[in-house]
């Protein structure tokens, strides 16, 4: 083993619940090394009863979110060079939801606030003729296409302010999703989207202050996709359909 | 609050930043202008008193900043504080209520 693959990084892991703490652990540097490569060699090599969560390693499911040196970050995704500083990494699971165990965040209420963002497909009353043709250079198209490749991680939530202020309020990711939809020209209750978001539980309490598109892995923008959303709901409410 | 009346709070939160936003320019100006001019409170109050103009802009930035204020507080007070609900609604109506009869009395005596 060289020089360079003996180095160590200091690991301090969140353990417990929402009252745990830090523990150091000390575990071998690698070239190329994931976030995740570390957790991963700690409940291996060290720890069996740590709890974390991950699924496909490559940045598909969304499953391996945490809070990494302080901020929210796919695990699998984040290599440790470009966040450890000095060597040092803090992992935590992600803000705004409750602590299961070490790693692990409860993110049923996020889930939950898809649900009441109505952020699901609604199909229309009668059976399609054929097949929709929606021309991918029509602007609804794009607009939904901008926001559909959420991978569900939860960082944008556990970046939000709002979210952390306001316990009700619906979050980047179930308003992002609402929005696809809406824009959605086969979806049979375009207007429903907007009534389940409209409010100040949903599109009308950000304050487009970006952290959420600051923190997405996959780059979306879910502060344009609420700005729309606004746009729309007002646009709904002079047409008195609201 | 249901989605319609928030979504009027919000428009109206919309309009009444973009009619304060000039309003205020005007105000600093004007501020500006009479102590630079070295005017007297006589003299302000013998160019803005019978006048229309003074009278609408004041009483179209005093409508503004309490539908502004108001709206505003009650948005702050939701997110750092657990008071929410119907009870800060209405302390927001009555702040809005409170702040025009306090600025129209003082356009009033302007004009
Ligand atoms: S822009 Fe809106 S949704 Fe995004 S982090 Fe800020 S308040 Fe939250
Ligand atoms: S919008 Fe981005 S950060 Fe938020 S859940 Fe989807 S992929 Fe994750
Ligand atoms: S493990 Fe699937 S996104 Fe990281």
């Amino acid at each position: 083993m060289s020089e360079a693959t003996m180095r160590e990084l200091e690991v301090a892991v969140w353990r417990g619940g929402d009252s745990g703490g830090f523990v150091t652990y000390r575990v071998p540097e690698r070239a190329d090394q994931t976030v995740l490569d570390v957790v991963t060699f700690i409940q291996r090599r060290i720890d069996p009863t740590l709890a974390y969560r991950y699924s496909c390693r490559v940045g598909m499911c969304g499953s391996c979110a945490m809070t990494v040196n302080g901020r929210p970050r796919w695990t699998c995704r984040t290599h440790v060079a470009t966040v450890a500083k000095g060597g040092r990494l803090s992992l935590a699971p992600l803000a705004n939801m409750p602590v299961i165990r070490d790693l692990v965040a409860d993110m049923t209420e996020f889930f939950d606030k898809w649900r009441r963002a109505k952020g699901r497909f609604v199909p229309a009353k009668e059976s399609p003729k054929g097949f929709a043709r929606v021309p991918p250079a029509d602007p609804k198209r794009r607009a939904a296409d901008a926001g559909i490749e959420c991978i569900n991680c939860g960082i944008c939530y556990a970046a939000c302010d709002v979210v952390r202020w306001n316990p009700d309020y619906l979050g980047p990711a179930a308003l992002n999703r609402a929005w696809t939809l809406y824009n959605d020209v086969r979806d049979g209750d375009r207007l429903g989207h907007l009534l389940a978001v409209a409010g100040d539980a949903g599109c009308h309490a950000c304050h487009s202050h970006q952290n959420c598109m600051e923190f997405c892995p996959k780059g979306l923008n879910p502060t344009a996709s609420i700005a729309g959303l606004k746009r729309a709901v007002a646009g709904a409410y002079l047409k008195g359909e609201l | 609050m249901s989605a319609k009346t928030e979504t009027l709070v919000w428009l109206a939160q919309r309009i009444s930043a973009m009619v304060l936003a000039p309003l205020v320019l005007v105000h600093i100006v004007t501020v500006i202008y009479a102590i630079r001019g070295g005017l007297s409170a006589a003299e302000i109050l013998s160019r803005t008193q019978g006048s229309l103009f003074w009278g609408g802009l004041y009483g179209l930035f005093v409508l503004a900043a309490a539908i502004h204020g108001s709206i505003g507080a009650r948005t702050v007070i939701g997110e750092m504080t657990p008071w929410r609900g119907r009870s800060l609604d209405a302390a927001a109506v009555a702040f809005a209520v409170g702040l025009m009869a306090m600025g129209f009395r003082a356009v009033g005596a302007l004009t």
